[in-house]
């Protein structure tokens, strides 16, 4: 399993080996800990559960608390600090992580194409225009229409269709980020700089995993 | 915001440049590569503008090169930038001299810039 949980800290820009610039966007990603494993034998499918973001205890409730400890009558289970999210990763049956494994930078390089999914910044409610490219109306000569939808449709069938693009809320919704290149990773601070722009307002969780497309290379 | 502000700090290494500014002729030399091998190229200019801050910070040269008004910009921390020399220091009011892009000839001329001398 490659894939990490983590944090959209910023955007800025590097200088490659030529002395070009790069444009990145800078991930704190990880220490993330394994809080579970499940298995097909017992729910049915086979994923790691990954905790990430320490949180004061005061701030989770009782059955968020016990998750992190151990279970009633088996020590020998590992006593884990607050998490503040958690989140599953689909793995093969033969994937060996286990509770209280850490899952760190340094399974990513540089030069490898990583997709980063988030939340995307909530636009509120928004015209056509915005929300779905419209061209608009004419500015001048008269004309009345600017940035209107202009006709939901034609008279016949007396009603507007299902999915007609309509104004409305935009944004704040799940966004993938396919085959983005990683540029540096720092281990000793925990971090991923990707190449491009990611996803979401900066402190986002995001996660970082490796691309499912190969692409061109 | 911290995080990046260190990111950046490590890349700028360039402590070695004179200070300048507007007004100030400044020939840069520039690595430049070509067939694989590198080599030094200068570019000598008035500085019209100072831009930016931190790593981002650049400079932009103007020189009228043929008969032709020629600017560039480079960025201050660059790699690409071998070293730089001031060559005059002149006297100007603005901060960004983009009024020479109008001007030519004698008028395009900018004062140097009396140093106090020591007594």
């Amino acid at each position: 399993m490659k894939a990490i949980l983590g944090k959209k800290i910023g955007m800025t820009q590097v200088f490659d080996e030529n002395g070009l610039i790069v444009p990145v966007t800078v991930v704190e990603a990880g220490p993330c800990i394994v809080v579970r494993r499940r298995t097909k034998s017992k729910d049915g499918y086979e994923a790691v559960q990954v905790g990430y973001a320490l949180i004061r205890e005061k701030l989770l409730n009782k059955p968020e608390k016990g998750q992190f400890r151990p279970k009633k009558g088996d020590a020998n289970q590992p006593n884990l600090p607050n998490l503040r999210y958690l989140r599953e990763f689909r793995v093969d049956e033969s994937n060996t992580l286990k509770r209280g494994d850490e899952i760190r930078v340094e399974m990513f390089e540089a030069g490898e194409k990583v997709d980063v999914t988030a939340i995307s910044k909530g636009k509120g409610f928004q015209g056509t225009m915005k929300r779905h490219r419209f061209g608009g109306g004419p500015r001048s000569h008269g004309s009345m229409t600017h940035r209107q939808p202009c006709s939901g449709g034609g008279t016949d069938p007396a009603r507007v269709f299902v999915g007609t693009r309509k104004p409305g809320h935009m944004g704040d919704v799940q966004v993938t980020q396919l085959g983005l290149r990683v540029v540096k990773v720092d281990a000793e601070k925990n971090l991923i700089l990707i190449r491009g722009a990611i996803p979401g307002p900066n402190n986002r969780l995001v996660t970082v995993r490796a691309a499912v497309k190969s692409g061109k290379k | 915001m911290k995080l990046i502000n260190e990111l950046e700090k490590t890349q700028m290494t360039r402590t070695d440049l004179p200070s300048f500014g507007p007004g100030d002729t400044v020939k840069a030399w520039l690595k430049v590569i070509e067939g694989g091998k590198e080599r030094l190229q200068a570019f000598e200019g008035v500085c019209v503008a100072r831009k930016n801050s931190g790593l981002k910070e650049c400079f932009t040269l103007r020189k009228i090169s043929n008969g032709v008004g020629v600017e560039r910009t480079i960025l201050l921390h660059s790699p690409r930038l071998g070293s730089l020399e001031v060559t005059r220091r002149g006297d100007v009011r603005q901060a960004r001299l983009f009024y020479l892009r109008d001007k030519v000839g004698k008028k395009a001329k900018i004062k140097e810039k009396r140093l106090p001398t020591k007594a």
